[in-house]
């Protein structure tokens, strides 16, 4: 059957199982906005900016597993689009980006919304294409969706000139899909697993770690039931919160720069650490020299330059976080069938337990409305059972430390690039992966106004999201860095002017709720999330609340400031 | 800090050099010299690295490129034997009583000249890179008006049978 570009496009994207992309018109796509009334099965998303089509792909991406898909125009659109690519990249998100491109006639010659995308992009796309022979299409897109969601997963960008979409040619879908160059390692070597399994046996003081990769891969149940098996404390990085339940007594609260006392001690006193999926990001090791300084270490990860990059490995596993957490379980099932690992981790276990119990995290009450209890209350009135994505900054530290995440892909943020602006418009993505579900985007007064226009989106496509503002009217983050480092020298962070969050969700066509007194919040609370409406919940809030605990930067992870 | 050269097969496809290449800058790694060239096979090129780090960036610069999607192989000739030589084009003032002192260096060294004008002379030099750089400092006495290198290019040596 012979097609255009466009319909060879169209009708990939439904072959790779998309059923939503997040998408804004402009001249290099129009064939293929010309085309997709065409094809009601492929749901299409206007966004109102570029960045919040990638956010929302994103989002809908991590909260369903499955690889998001943003359309975009050429020029500008594909410019806008840079931030939200780059995000994905870091926290390792399977996205394709179609964006449009000149006519191949015209490309390096300046033309109107020309830009060198594939090249913009290179460093933050795991990997890109430009599509300039319209038979090569069909396969390009295979490997685009191939390589987004296989190994280590992460955006990929296809570049579609604008004659190509319009050029026809034979539709052929190729079903299997290699490329020698490209082979990520999936099963790990079963004799890493069984050193891995060596050195567990002989700790006495063992934590795990568990990042974004424990999400990525499912291994969020193989974690759990290894954990509890072995009767080691679990730790998680921002991005593996969710993957090991926050309500389990082994649960020692998020490690790193705002992790608690007890898994910051717990790493600096364990003698082996597991590290499950995470890639030691400077935000959770501090001081690297004094990083779990007592402790042999066993790195689990799919991909290769995250073992040894940053910290001295003993036992480096290369493979897919869930099939090595099974393996390392079925090897201790076959080997250490009796082993009394609870009566062997009891000293260590009431250890960590004392220092959960002597310095947990808390906050005082002063009468104000304090953003610690208002992410409590939300805990409390969802029961945790909700879809929490934030923006970056204080109110996201607040959700990581107070909200109890139990299920993997509850929490979207952006870890790795910490993306002012992610939260509203991911929350989009993953109301639309899961309608039924509760989505509630957290954000901060400044972070929100970065990508506020999605509200349209929000209201237009009747989405029931609500955003809780937890209105400080500073940069809050920056603020308390200027406050503990910096002599108090409030330069830039003072946000008083803003709008009216109310009034600006209600000109939208959304509701606006503002909560200013402490004993009103619970209750106007309860009555914004059970709206079927989206709305703007705006907090006052306490307004130089500081996120204890702190470690400075450039301090190791014991010295951290408690309040 | 040590020397290394390295060899990279990747499928030609365009802007395969500025993935290599950006690699390099992105992460603040050295590039000492980079050679690309088609090789055997169609539609794949060898480009030879030479670069240097410890132990620690060196494993951190292959996995890396490995980790680049097309890239195919990556192998580092500090661990197998192998050839390695460099090319390079020097241009000399060579004018009266000093020519035949050049030429003379020249031979010695195994080289070639393949210009020559009343006031000048290019030669042509191949060898590892401690040859080049004493020919360099050799014939730096006479004025070096231009000076053109290849950068490495490597290839693993054969086993020997015996």
């Amino acid at each position: 059957m012979e097609c255009t570009g466009a319909q060879i496009l169209l009708e990939s994207m439904k072959r790779e199982g998309v059923d939503v992309l997040f998408g804004y018109p402009g001249g290099a796509v129009i064939d293929i906005y010309d085309e997709l009334p065409r094809h009601p099965e492929l749901r299409h998303v206007l966004v109102r900016h570029e960045q919040g089509a990638v956010h929302a792909a994103d989002g809908y991406a991590r909260a369903s597993g499955k690889t998001g898909v943003c359309l975009v125009t050429s020029g500008p659109g594909a410019t806008n689009t840079v931030t939200g690519i780059a995000t994905a990249y870091s926290d390792s998100i399977p996205l394709v980006i179609f964006t449009g491109q000149v006519p191949t006639q015209l490309i390096g010659n300046d033309a109107f919304q020309e830009v060198d995308i594939v090249g913009i992009t290179r460093p933050c796309t795991k990997h890109n294409f430009l599509v300039k022979d319209i038979t090569k299409l069909a396969l390009t897109i295979r490997q685009a969706f191939y390589l987004a969601r296989s190994g280590r997963p992460g955006p990929v960008l296809v570049d579609l000139p604008k004659d190509v979409m319009q050029k026809r040619t034979e539709f052929v879908w190729p079903e299997d899909i290699y490329m020698r160059s490209y082979n990520p390692t999936y099963k790990p070597n079963l004799n890493q697993l069984r050193r891995s399994v060596e050195e567990l046996a002989k700790a006495e003081r063992p934590v795990i770690l568990a990042g974004g990769g424990v999400i990525m891969s499912n291994a969020a149940e193989a974690l759990t039931s290894l954990a509890r098996k072995l009767q080691i404390p679990v730790t998680c990085t921002l991005m593996g919160l969710g993957g090991f339940p926050a309500t389990d007594p082994l649960w020692l609260g998020m490690v790193g720069m705002h992790g608690t006392y007890a898994a910051n001690l717990a790493i600096n006193n364990c003698d082996v650490l597991m590290c499950v999926g995470a890639r030691f990001d400077d935000r959770v090791t501090g001081r690297l020299a004094a990083f779990a300084p007592k402790a042999r270490i066993v790195h689990i990860d799919i991909d290769p330059t995250s073992i040894r990059k940053n910290v001295e490995v003993q036992v480096p596993v290369v493979g897919d976080c869930r099939l090595a957490l099974e393996g390392i379980s079925e090897i201790c099932d076959a080997k250490l069938e009796n082993k009394d690992w609870a009566g062997e981790h009891a000293a260590w276990i009431a250890a960590v337990a004392e220092w959960k119990s002597s310095k947990p995290l808390c906050y005082q009450d002063n009468g104000n409305i304090k953003p610690q209890a208002v992410i409590e209350a939300l805990y409390d009135i969802t029961g945790g059972d909700a879809i929490i994505a934030t923006e970056v900054g204080q109110h996201q530290m607040w959700v990581a430390q107070f909200y109890s995440f139990t299920k993997p892909r509850t929490l979207l943020t952006s870890g790795g690039l910490g993306t002012m602006g992610y939260g509203f418009p991911a929350s989009v993505g993953a109301q639309f992966a899961f309608p039924d579900k509760k989505v509630i985007a957290v954000a901060g007064d400044g972070s929100l106004q970065m990508n506020i226009q999605e509200l349209a989106t929000v209201v237009s496509n009747k989405l029931p999201i609500k955003v809780i503002i937890l209105n400080n009217r500073y940069l809050g983050m920056v603020r308390q860095w200027q406050e503990l480092f910096y002599n108090n020298n409030y330069s830039s962070t003072n946000m008083e002017a803003q709008p009216d969050f109310v009034k600006l969700a209600e000109a939208y066509g959304a509701e606006g709720y503002r909560i200013e007194k402490a004993e009103d919040m619970r209750a106007v609370l309860e009555k914004a999330l059970a709206s079927p409406n989206p709305a703007f919940i705006d907090v006052v809030v306490e307004r130089e609340e500081n996120v204890y605990p702190i470690v400075p930067v450039g301090a190791a992870l014991d010295e951290m400031l408690l309040v | 800090m040590q020397r290394h050269v390295l060899s990279v097969l990747v499928e030609n496809e365009p802007g395969v050099l500025s993935r290599v290449a950006g690699l390099f800058s992105g992460r603040g790694f050295n590039i000492h010299s980079l050679n690309v060239a088609p090789s055997l096979e169609e539609g794949v090129s060898h480009m030879t690295i030479t670069t240097d780090g410890d132990s620690l960036i060196l494993e951190q610069i292959m996995k890396q490129l490995h980790k680049i999607v097309s890239v195919i192989k990556v192998v580092d000739f500090a661990d197998i034997p192998a050839v390695a030589r460099e090319m390079m084009f020097v241009k000399v003032q060579a004018e009266g009583p000093m020519r035949g002192e050049i030429l003379r260096t020249v031979e010695i060294f195994r080289c070639k000249v393949v210009d020559v004008s009343p006031n000048e002379m290019t030669i042509e030099a191949t060898g590892d890179q401690n040859k080049l750089d004493a020919i360099i400092s050799l014939l730096h006495r006479f004025g070096i008006k231009e000076l053109a290198r290849t950068g490495a290019v490597a290839m693993r040596r054969s086993k020997k049978t015996d």
